[in-house]
């Protein structure tokens, strides 16, 4: 059973983020982490080649600057190797080019039996990456997974509908993104974070697979302040101030 | 040459149009002539809806057979394109399905997507879309400049549903073709979760927990305001995540977009995420202990303050006036 998994290595949500002045694109060239997102998805794979007692979990990643900081962290999780595509031509991609590029990085590692994805990303949230690769690789897929098993070659999958949830069955190879919930990820080790400095991480331009002019049909034309919403009277609670909220309640006529 | 033919994908629960293919529609209609609706199944229970939101045709795919909308619809799509009737823009509901759909047809028409937009303005040929980022602080103004059609995908609530439009939707079939290897996946069984009283995206109050509560346990005081209220429970990505409650609870940028006369936040710091989908609120009542939570920054009122002191005194003060 061999998987591979998409992860993004993105800027620290916890520090505030910034718009590059002269393309008003997000910037990226500071240090990043894996996306929180993406470890899920990461988690899943481990235990589904471990379930399946043989096998590997490779990753594959789009990032400035070669940048492996947040493959480092899955690496130290378990995964066994990288292909990591490092491209000054590729920053401010569009969705469709970045699943274009980790189609073609994924082709690069072999046969595989699945390829997972998060659903979005926490910066650019897109959201459309997973069932773009699907297409491009010409694989059936399954969109926001919160559960999967792998019994005899078919995938069952419960997908999040806006209802509830369906049970989906799927025959491998497949794409399928998964929701943040579907596995609790581990912590690297001590032991794993050693390991994984000596990983080997293939780290291409997207020349080297194949991918010869890229060009997206889309423009960021302005950038403006949303209008501020006004904070309003903040209080420190003294045991009454749940009448502020009957009478702030009262006021508008909800009660 | 503009914009004059414009789809919209739509989508349908319970027999009717959900309210985010309403939006799309009345907006499309004032944007093109030439609206039509595109859906899963065989459009008839719904059409005349469609129609009276602007939708003069609608095109079914008929029964998907268990098939996931994403690759059947958008296979159905670039046929009825391939067969001439290509149009300017297709419009797309920021929903599970609606995201699958325009992102197998991104490859298929080799065209590039532009998503969580909250307005789209069209200026002579030129169709720019704004998009709320850094938990919507900031409004992007992004531009297609490449072959229509354009593929643009659109939050909740980000216009209002308005019938009259008068359109036919005529009923015309989109069957969808051989999906060879990409259709491999199907639906075995449906599950719907039970929710009581109003609706998270439709009600006046929405009272919503997060990881403040401490336990899932605590939840039940959300559940119980709420009630009081007359309202729906809500919840943030993190107690969602920690399996406290289902996902239909969740308010935010991956959950439902909320605009309630009244927004309650107990527990919840208001991570970017989650302001996203509750800052439209007309009010909003923040309770935290951590005074420099960011939920402060959008509160009406904020109380710095254990939630499990103040709410329990709220519900009892509630319950006493009724």
């Amino acid at each position: 059973m061999n998987v591979i998994v998409c992860v993004k290595q993105i800027p620290d949500p916890a520090l505030p983020g910034e718009l590059d002045p002269s393309t008003n694109t997000l910037k990226r060239d500071g240090k990043l982490i894996l996306d929180e997102s993406d470890s899920y998805g990461v988690e899943m794979a481990l235990q589904l080649v471990t379930a399946a007692g043989g096998g590997e979990v490779s990753l594959v990643s789009m990032a400035p600057n070669d940048e492996t900081s947040g493959l480092r962290t899955a690496l130290a999780m378990g995964a066994a190797k990288a292909v990591l595509v490092s491209d000054p031509s590729l920053a401010g991609a569009d969705a469709l080019t970045t699943a274009k590029v980790l189609a073609a990085a994924s082709k690069k590692l072999g046969d595989v039996d699945l390829i997972i994805a998060g659903t979005e990303s926490s910066d650019g949230y897109t959201g459309t990456v997973p069932e773009q690769i699907a297409e491009v690789l010409g694989l059936p897929s399954i969109t926001f997974a919160k559960s999967i098993e792998i019994t005899d070659g078919t995938l069952k999958v419960a997908r999040q509908t806006e209802a509830g949830y369906d049970e989906v069955t799927c025959p491998l190879p497949a794409v399928v993104s998964v929701t943040a919930g579907v596995v609790e990820p581990r912590y690297p080790s001590f032991k794993g974070i050693m390991a994984a400095k000596s990983k080997p991480v293939d780290t291409v331009t997207a020349g080297d697979l194949g991918i010869e002019s890229v060009s997206w049909a889309q423009q960021i034309t302005s950038v403006e302040d949303a209008p501020a919403r006004e904070a309003g009277e903040v209080i420190e609670d003294d045991g009454e101030t749940f009448n502020k909220i009957v009478e702030f309640l009262d006021n508008l006529k909800v009660i | 040459m503009g914009i004059d033919n414009i789809w919209v994908f739509a989508q349908a629960a319970d027999g009717a149009p959900t309210t985010g293919t309403l939006e799309l529609l009345t907006k499309a209609r004032s944007l093109g002539a030439n609206v039509s609706a595109f859906i899963a199944g065989d459009g008839a229970g719904v059409a005349a809806a469609l129609g009276d939101h602007g939708a003069a045709k609608v095109y079914a795919t008929g029964d998907l057979a268990g098939g996931l909308p994403g690759v059947a619809v958008s296979a159905a799509m670039k046929a009825v394109i391939d067969g001439g009737d290509s149009p300017d823009l297709i419009m797309f509901p920021q929903s599970y399905e609606g995201r699958d759909v325009m992102s197998r047809l991104s490859v298929k028409l080799d065209r590039t997507v532009l998503t969580n937009s909250t307005s789209i303005t069209v200026e002579g040929d030129a169709v720019t879309v704004q998009t709320p980022v850094f938990g919507g602080a900031k409004l992007v103004n992004s531009t297609f400049t490449g072959e229509r059609p354009f593929l643009a995908a659109f939050r909740p609530k980000s216009f209002v549903a308005e019938a009259g439009a008068g359109a036919g939707g005529e009923v015309v079939s989109a069957p969808v073709p051989d999906l060879g290897s990409t259709g491999g996946a199907t639906v075995t069984a449906v599950h719907v979760e039970e929710t009581s009283g109003p609706k998270l995206d439709e009600a006046a109050v929405v009272v919503a927990g997060g990881r403040g509560l401490g336990e899932s346990d605590k939840f039940e005081m959300i559940e119980s305001l709420a009630k009081a209220l007359k309202g729906a429970p809500g919840a943030s990505r993190a107690i969602v995540d920690a399996g406290w409650v289902p996902y239909s609870y969740q308010v935010g940028q991956t959950g439902k977009v909320v605009k309630p006369t009244v927004y309650i936040a107990a527990g919840i710091s208001g991570a970017t995420q989650h302001m996203v989908g509750m800052k439209g609120s007309k009010n909003i009542i923040a309770i935290n202990k951590d005074k420099e939570a960011p939920i402060f920054g959008v509160a009406d009122l904020g109380i710095v303050g254990d939630v499990h002191k103040v709410l329990p005194q709220l519900l009892a003060a509630l319950q006493s006036r009724s």
